[in-house]
């Protein structure tokens, strides 16, 4: 068990660098010299070879990088051209609203899927079955940025029962867990749910479909075992699998939510991304972007860490 | 030969006159997709899409560009408008027939180019293996660990908004995982007795991967990629959505919905179509995609 933990850990240390090296390396696709978002476009030689020496724009790029991973390291992101703010306090404040957000969407997504998708493999073919199907389908299917809309349109503007932008009643700073927050959260986590109910349904659906079939559950029901008893073995089966699909579908949350904020003005990092893209501010891009990877990576590593857990057979593999 | 072939069909005719025009297998899987009414529909839907986006200069009622400040935001079902007008006074049914040509390219040609590229490079980590597949495979785990609507944020951020931007970031986005297949189904066929065959009978590298591998490999991936559409139409028209694909005053169903935000309020209706026909394609790609793969799990 041990060795696999180990194993699992190493094996995420040349990940998590790639990906550093990939945040890195967006600088350098990006067209045009950074320094024009800072220096005035009449400025003097000397001044923007100052200003390149004092971001050590003017060193070997993989210098720059060791320099700049160093930093990171250190938990230094460097600073916001647009703002002159640290990147890492900007980057954390909005990491928190999107990780309630996503939490939150997951939570609701992949309880109902569950539910939905374990009805539908305990009835192939019946009306639930069908129900299920559509929901997965339409789940994949529909342009979350759009559905945010529809439901704006419809509970807010149609009914006027929520209210449509920010995370909070007007000029509140940050988050609480009191009702009038919770009234901002409850447009934002519906739209964005639909995405993992759809894929954990038609995961769960054929994972229960798939072990009812098999022997061991017809001996349990010859043995004459309740259905309860039976249905604890179903869900054991289906367990890791669903836990590693719903790993992957929080961190997809995490960087799809972009646009769902983007909708609802949740201040997230969807809406940190937007300003560092049209500001065209490199380091809080290259930030944002690093943070949020580096969270995916670390979620993936948790995953894998309790899959033993439920199977066992896994660590051993 | 042509008397035991001329023997069987005097026999039973039948069958090698039905076998005839399917005997190929991607013959079978069409044969088989025709009985599918889910997928039919979904194909019927999506020809009519097209179509529209091929003719629309020709069917469509206005022109595209033309705004008119005295009739903006008319609701559907107006007078010369059926589908009313945007907030510029352009007619918004033209809108959409000629936005379906920009979503449709920016969705779909990023996964032709993942689709061509990424089967390339996966024929050469699988064939090749060793450390080239090493090298390969393990840098495209990196771009594993980025969630793909993050990946394409990025990429399209840093190289700035546009077009052709937002369907290279695309393009990156889908590459690994067309490779992953690719390359799996790669080592896999390579190993086959044929393949040794093929090598110890002195065929080139590149003839063995033209002649025994690539058919094989084809397959797996043209699945894979075809279930990858409906996912590029709406990251691409999420990307126009955000500011960083089509720019204005292109007629895109993406950028269409955020300029017509503002009218949420005043036209609700007239507000939602451009999505509307966003889901729409995308969810006939994702049915047609159901289609073909049930229908190429038939055994050869």
């Amino acid at each position: 068990m041990l060795a696999y933990f180990l194993k699992r850990l190493l094996a995420t240390i040349p990940i998590a660098l790639g990906v550093t090296v990939v945040s890195f390396l967006l600088v350098y696709i990006a067209p045009g010299d950074p320094l024009n978002a800072i220096a005035p476009a009449d400025a003097p030689a000397e001044v923007i070879s100052a200003l390149r020496a004092t971001y050590g724009l003017d060193r070997p790029m993989p210098v720059r990088y060791g320099l700049w991973l160093e930093r990171a390291l250190h938990g230094d992101l460097g600073a916001s051209i647009a703002s002159g703010r640290s990147v890492v306090s900007e980057v954390l404040a909005a990491v928190s609203n999107t990780l309630l957000l996503a939490g939150m969407a997951a939570a609701v997504g992949v309880t109902l899927g569950c539910v939905l998708g374990a009805l539908a493999g305990y009835r192939v073919g019946s009306s639930i079955d069908r129900v299920a199907s559509a929901v997965s389908v339409v789940g994949v299917s529909v342009p979350h940025y759009w559905l945010g809309l529809v439901l704006t349109i419809v509970f807010s503007v149609k009914l006027g029962w929520l209210p449509a932008m920010g995370a909070g009643p007007g000029d509140s700073e940050g988050w609480a867990w009191d009702m009038a927050h919770l009234r901002h959260l409850v447009l934002p986590a519906a739209t964005l749910c639909v995405i993992p109910m759809g894929i954990i349904t038609r995961t769960v659906r054929a994972l229960v479909a798939d072990t009812l079939n098999q022997e061991f559950v017809v001996s349990l029901r010859a043995r004459g075992l309740p259905a309860s008893r039976i249905f604890r073995h179903v869900a054991k089966n289906a367990a890791p699998t669903v836990l590693a699909v719903t790993g992957l579908q929080v961190g997809y949350l995490m960087g799809g939510s972009i646009l769902v904020e983007t909708v609802f003005a949740w201040p997230g990092t969807g809406f940190l991304l937007n300003t560092a893209i049209f500001q065209r501010d490199i380091p809080l891009l290259q930030g944002t972007i690093l943070v949020l990877c580096l969270f995916f990576v670390v979620l993936n590593l948790f995953v894998d860490m309790l899959q033993p857990w439920f199977d066992p057979r896994i660590a051993r593999a | 030969m042509n008397t035991a072939m001329a023997a069987v069909t005097l026999i039973d005719p039948a069958p090698a006159v039905a076998a005839a025009p399917g005997r190929s297998y991607w013959g079978l899987v069409l044969r088989q997709l025709r009985r599918d009414p889910v997928a039919m529909t979904a194909a019927i839907v999506l020809l009519l899409l097209v179509a529209a986006a091929l003719l629309a200069p020709w069917i469509s009622p206005a022109d595209p560009y033309k705004a008119s400040m005295l009739k903006r935001l008319l609701p559907p079902g107006s007078p010369g408008h059926w589908l009313g007008t945007d907030e510029l006074g352009r007619d918004m049914l033209t809108r959409l027939i000629y936005g379906g040509r920009m979503s449709l390219v920016i969705g779909v040609v990023p996964v032709l180019a993942a689709f061509v590229i990424g089967t390339g490079i996966g024929l050469v980590a699988g064939y090749v293996g060793g450390w080239v597949n090493m090298a390969i495979m393990r840098t495209l785990d990196v771009f594993y660990a980025f969630p793909s609507v993050l990946l394409a944020v990025a990429i399209a951020g840093a190289l700035g908004p546009g077009m052709s931007n937002s369907m290279i970031a695309l393009t990156m986005v889908f590459i690994p995982q067309v490779v992953r297949v690719a390359e799996s189904v790669t080592t896999q066929v390579r190993h086959l007795d044929y393949v040794d065959a093929a090598r110890l009978s002195g065929d080139s590298a590149l003839g063995i991967i033209r002649h025994h591998v690539l058919g094989n490999v084809i397959g797996p991936v043209f699945v894979y990629a075809t279930g990858l559409v409906s996912v590029s139409m709406i990251l691409a028209s999420g990307l126009s959505f955000l500011g960083l694909g089509v720019k204005p005053p292109e007629p895109e169903w993406g950028l269409m919905l955020n300029t017509l935000r503002s009218a949420i309020y005043s036209q609700p209706l007239l507000a939602a179509l451009p999505g509307a026909m966003i889901f729409v394609t995308s969810m006939a790609f994702n049915l047609l995609a159901d289609g073909i793969r049930s229908a190429m799990d038939i055994k050869r």
